[in-house]
């Protein structure tokens, strides 16, 4: 297929800076389709940055960053937004309005495209529901009144809503216990792999690493300073690396995702 | 990347249909209608489905074949496993979702004693909170080491001293209307010199302390509502507990206490601002000279309008304080609950303050007036 040439997500040259602080210099990336890219790095070092320069939320001072081929900042505002129909994102604390209920903040995105009707928009919603693993009941509670495990399936719910070629996950399980976290891991795979979707992750706990990424990449200096499969980020001889990596606990843990 | 397309042709007496291209949200057709339509028509005439040569199929292209077979398997298909997955998927949709919505019969019956009962509940959690509020007070004249300056004197500042350019120029607008629109009636009686009574009495005594009430209220009563309900979201409220620090005593109080200090001051700012006003009015309406004016004033005007004025800036203050702290309490961890609180603290505030002002004005009825018992 044609589509396949071009890159879910092309960063080029990326520099951002707030006041002084250099966040990133000179930073490439490059994700092809279908592929599950973990970001990681220490406290600091840029990754939620990076991550909101590729979905549209902040602009970087330098470089460009192109979704599927398209600039995040077109100057056709009708790109731009069509563009942003082809993501997703999943937030860190879920960022589920919180006005609204489980049902209409999943029905939200599906509504605003204006040419759905609503039972369509309501078999819709129903069935991410079902996806994420939750029940038709919940449908009509208010995010309030949801548990933190809940909110993350209802905001996963919300950012599958689009039917998205590329998923953006803010620390997926961030706040969840190692049980629900292993959970909501096996559940992301099992959605990319009947989906297809390209996925984009911010971690810094391992476990959802080993699970969820087939290709890794290493944020530490303000550059990325390794990307690949985890065997060969693994491989780097980098402080950073062997430190993140390499204690007893972590080694264990990427050797098993690895097989 | 082609968009959805639906082919059909007759071989051997059946209708054959085939479905190629992308049947995913962003590819279909608009509208829909038309297609679903289309649809529907070759299922009601039993086709053949071949749907192997479709590119890409997602939830909406899934459901809406689903929905156009008439939510059962077609008596003959033929699709690709990553296809029949997706559409096995729309088939698992439960059907008996909606949760039935009872109507009840006497429905404005639960709302009216809903209200009633919610501004029952309300009121007895005011009175807890005055009741808790001089408790603390209590626990201050003991400690008085514990005084909460520091966050007195910043609600003092922030509520009373930035206050203080709005309600000046409030105050001296409507004196000048006020003044202005009088004149005119004044002078058609040849009383132009009743002036001073009409404006000193009804400025000091009345509009004074009811148009900064109404100030403070949106102003500073609204803050500490939104104040107190974002530290309710951002679980700040439950940190200063577990410090063991009573919020009562370190938010509220310094507020209730700022707000009962600064609105009588206020009182006082605005209504001068507003009988200058009045001066200078009639002044330019009536030739009325500032020096009689001044001079009339307090022959006319008893002090003890001076003093209710105070008294009602005190009150009106304590009140709009403690309804603003009540309900920055009450507010739930989300944005719909802070806007319908701050919005419900405002409104209860400006009401409770004028039911007040009318009872103010009852039991005060002997009390200040030229001439009066």
């Amino acid at each position: 297929m044609s589509a396949s040439d071009v890159q879910a997500i092309e960063v080029r040259g990326l520099s951002t800076r707030f006041g002084e602080t250099v966040i990133h210099r000179d930073v490439d990336l490059d994700v092809e389709v279908g592929q599950m890219l973990g970001l990681v790095g220490g406290s600091g070092s840029g990754k939620t940055t990076l991550l909101r320069a590729i979905v549209g939320l902040l602009v970087p001072n330098k470089g460009s960053v192109k979704l599927f081929g398209e600039s995040v900042f077109d100057a056709d505002p009708t790109i731009r937004r069509n563009l942003r129909r082809r993501f997703g994102m999943l937030f860190q604390q879920g960022a589920l309005f919180s006005a609204l209920s489980v049902y209409d903040n999943i029905a939200f995105p599906l509504r605003e495209l204006r040419v759905l009707d609503e039972d369509m928009i309501s078999e819709l919603v129903y069935l991410k529901l079902g996806m994420v693993e939750l029940e038709p009941r919940h449908a009509q509670l208010m995010p309030a009144e949801l548990s933190g495990g809940m909110i993350k399936r209802v905001a996963l719910a919300r950012a599958l809503s689009l039917e998205p070629e590329l998923l953006v996950l803010d620390e997926p399980t961030a706040g969840l216990d190692p049980d629900l976290a292993d959970n909501f891991v096996k559940l992301i795979r099992m959605l990319q792999k009947e989906l297809g979707f390209t996925v984009v992750m911010v971690t810094h706990d391992l476990e959802t690493l080993a699970g969820l990424a087939t290709r890794v990449a290493v944020l530490a200096e303000q550059r990325i300073i390794a990307c690949g499969t985890p065997a060969e980020v693994l491989a780097v001889d980098h402080p950073f690396i062997r430190n993140f990596f390499c204690s007893e606990h972590a080694g264990a843990v990427m050797q098993k995702g690895i097989v | 990347m082609a968009s959805a397309v639906i082919e059909s042709s007759k071989r051997e007496g059946r209708l054959h249909v085939t479905l190629s291209g992308d049947w995913t949200l962003a590819r279909l057709p608009t509208p829909i209608a038309t297609l679903e339509d289309r649809l529907q028509e070759l299922t009601a005439n039993d086709a053949v489905w071949d749907l192997s040569a479709i590119s890409r199929i997602d939830s909406v292209g899934a459901i809406l074949l689903w929905r156009a077979w008439g939510r059962r398997w077609p008596g003959s298909l033929e699709a690709l496993a990553s296809h029949r997955s997706a559409l096995e998927r729309a088939a698992t949709i439960p059907m008996d979702r909606r949760s039935s919505q009872r109507k009840e019969r006497f429905a404005w019956v639960y709302v009216l004693g809903g209200l009633i009962l919610a501004a029952g509940k309300n009121m007895r959690d005011i009175v807890a909170l005055i009741g808790q509020l001089l408790l603390d007070t209590g626990h201050l004249f003991a400690h008085p080491g514990e005084f909460p300056w520091r966050e007195f004197s910043a609600n003092l500042f922030k509520s009373g001293a930035q206050a203080l350019p709005v309600t000046a120029l409030v105050g001296f607008l409507i004196g000048v209307v006020l003044s202005f629109l009088s004149s005119l009636q004044l002078k058609t009686f040849g009383a132009d010199i009743y002036i001073v009574n009409l404006l000193g009495i009804s400025i000091i005594r009345e509009l004074g302390p009811v148009i900064v009430a109404v100030l403070v209220a949106g102003r500073s009563g609204s803050a500490m509502t939104a104040q107190i309900g974002v530290m309710r979201v951002t679980q700040e409220l439950d940190a200063l507990a577990t410090m063991g620090i009573s919020r009562s005593l370190r938010l509220i109080f310094p507020k209730v206490l700022a707000l009962s200090l600064a609105m009588p001051l206020l009182v006082v700012w605005c209504a001068a601002a507003g009988i200058i006003g009045g001066m200078v009015s009639a002044n330019l309406e009536m030739g009325l000279s500032y020096g009689y004016f001044i001079d009339a004033l307090p022959k006319v005007v008893p002090v003890a309008n001076v003093w209710i004025g105070i008294g009602k800036g005190f009150f009106f203050g304590m009140l709009i304080a403690l309804i603003a702290c009540h309900f920055g309490l009450k507010v739930r961890p989300n944005t719909e609950s802070l806007s319908a609180k701050t919005t419900t603290a405002v409104v209860t505030a400006i009401t409770v303050v004028i039911i007040v002002d009318a009872i103010f004005a009852l039991l005060t009825r002997n009390v200040g007036m030229p001439g009066g018992g």
